[in-house]
């Protein structure tokens, strides 16, 4: 299949689940995305946030279920499907012994982009970095870092985006950067599938609200004044035996 | 085809600038190879006379344990920052993500031993100038085969805490016909009446592991890379 001519306007998770050995990390996970929608990924540390973002970006392999993209398994698109796809991970896939510019030009040329000199020029002028874009990744602040690697993960407009905690180590006005980053992304008609812990951050941005607890996905139907509020009721009640 | 030696090329290319920035794993390997002959040097040379046949034994083991070094830290840097997803994340094929890592390592390989061929050379009275040619086959050969299972083993182990102790524990054992075939083939070489056609069997050995070892690791790459 062509990297170009694949596309797709929805991502279908079925029924997935995910063991390591005897620990389930995802049990029978059903999610769905369209275009233009944002959709936040809660739930406390080890609730199988990343797992999941890692079996949808094809990193991991389900243990059962499946996962389409356009109504497509992973296995029938491959390199294709991965041109539409952007993830950040919590870690931020950079190299930090190479500049912020020479990152940016080698993932542009590795995605096989026209012009990748002024593909990272855009990028290190979205990521607020363009007087930095010679200096070593490894003299970076997180924040830096993070600005750094999102827009590495954007740099090929991928179609389906993928958020492991965008937010960690961004500033105030970073933060409100990202914000509206992710409402150009979202009016673009890219699907984002955000995990965060920073719920102040994305409150009023979400269009819709997924928590993950101990591997099982409910939907957050009723968000009040205050998402964080909302999230912590819906977690007591999930606690409940 | 064409894309694949450009991401195989790509890659190469990073690697070599990472390496250009600190040269940790040249200067590694180089301080350890020359201590290496050097200590054997004592051991192996009396009188000025070295013991016949030791200077190909001792390129050989400064080519496998300077080779082993290198391959840690190729893996531990894409490892670092999870860079290795990123790579695996692009819509390229995985086995020419490989093929890029496996030349950048032959290729430091190839440098560190152009010293270490002189030294031996030097120290052992190896005629190795005289036979430049075979002495080169013999060696980019050899490097090309350990490098193409080492480079699967240390894509393999990255995620493992214990790697820098399975890596030559899985190593060796395999990469051990391809060590025998450079010694012999070497001695075949350097003997006071060389045999080139003993020498040309034990290339052609070399060559039948590349190619197999090459092949297999091209096609299980990806899968080895996918959890």
């Amino acid at each position: 299949m062509s990297l170009s001519t694949f596309d797709f306007n929805e991502l279908t998770v079925s029924r997935v689940s995910r063991h390591y050995g005897r620990r389930r990390a995802l049990d029978c996970v059903s999610i769905t995305l369209r275009s233009g929608e944002l959709v936040g990924l809660l739930g406390p540390n080890g609730a199988g946030k990343s797992t999941l973002l890692g079996l949808i970006a094809t990193l991991i392999r389900p243990s059962s279920g499946s996962v389409a993209y356009g109504g497509r398994p992973a296995s029938e698109t491959s390199a294709a499907l991965r041109s539409k796809l952007g993830f950040l991970s919590h870690d931020l896939q950079l190299y930090t012994e190479l500049t912020a510019r020479e990152n940016l030009e080698f993932f542009a040329e590795l995605y096989g982009l026209e012009d990748p000199r002024e593909c990272a020029v855009r990028a290190l002028k979205l990521a607020g970095l363009e007087s930095r874009g010679d200096d070593l990744v490894q003299g970076f602040s997180r924040g830096m870092c993070q600005r750094l690697a999102l827009e590495r993960v954007l740099l090929h407009e991928p179609r389906l985006i993928l958020l492991d905690e965008p937010f960690t180590g961004l500033d105030e006005a970073a933060g409100r950067t990202l914000v509206e980053r992710l409402r150009a992304l979202k009016a673009d008609g890219r699907m984002v599938l955000l995990a965060t812990h920073d719920l102040e951050a994305v409150e009023g941005l979400l269009d819709r609200i997924v928590i993950l607890r101990k591997g099982r996905l409910v939907e957050l139907t009723d968000v009040g004044a205050s998402l964080r509020h909302s999230y912590r009721a819906e977690l007591s009640r999930l606690n409940q035996p | 085809m064409r894309n694949f030696f450009r991401v195989a090329w790509l890659v190469m290319r990073k690697d070599l600038k990472v390496e250009s920035r600190s040269w940790e794993m040249v200067s590694t390997t180089l301080f350890f190879s020359v201590s290496c002959v050097l200590v054997f040097s004592f051991a192996f040379v009396r009188e000025g006379r070295p013991i016949e046949g030791a200077a190909a034994g001792i390129l050989w083991i400064a080519v496998a344990f300077s080779g082993t070094l290198a391959l840690g830290p190729t893996f531990e840097r894409e490892r670092y920052h999870d860079a290795l997803r990123g790579l695996l994340l692009a819509p390229v094929e995985r086995s020419a993500i490989f093929a890029g890592k496996l030349l950048g390592i032959v290729l430091l390989m190839t440098l560190v031993e152009f010293v270490v061929v002189l030294l031996v050379a030097l120290l052992f009275q190896a005629p190795f100038i005289a036979n430049v040619l075979w002495i080169g086959a013999l060696l980019i050969l050899g490097n090309f085969g350990f490098a193409a299972v080492g480079t699967l083993f240390a894509a393999m182990l990255v995620r493992t805490r214990s790697r820098a102790v399975l890596l030559p524990i899985l190593l060796y054992p395999i990469v051990l016909p391809a060590l025998i075939a450079g010694v012999m083939g070497t001695l075949a070489v350097i003997q006071t009446e060389p045999n080139f056609d003993l020498a040309r069997f034990w290339m052609s050995l070399l060559l039948f592991f590349d190619v197999i070892f090459a092949t297999l690791a091209l096609w299980t790459f990806e899968p080895v890379m996918t959890e």
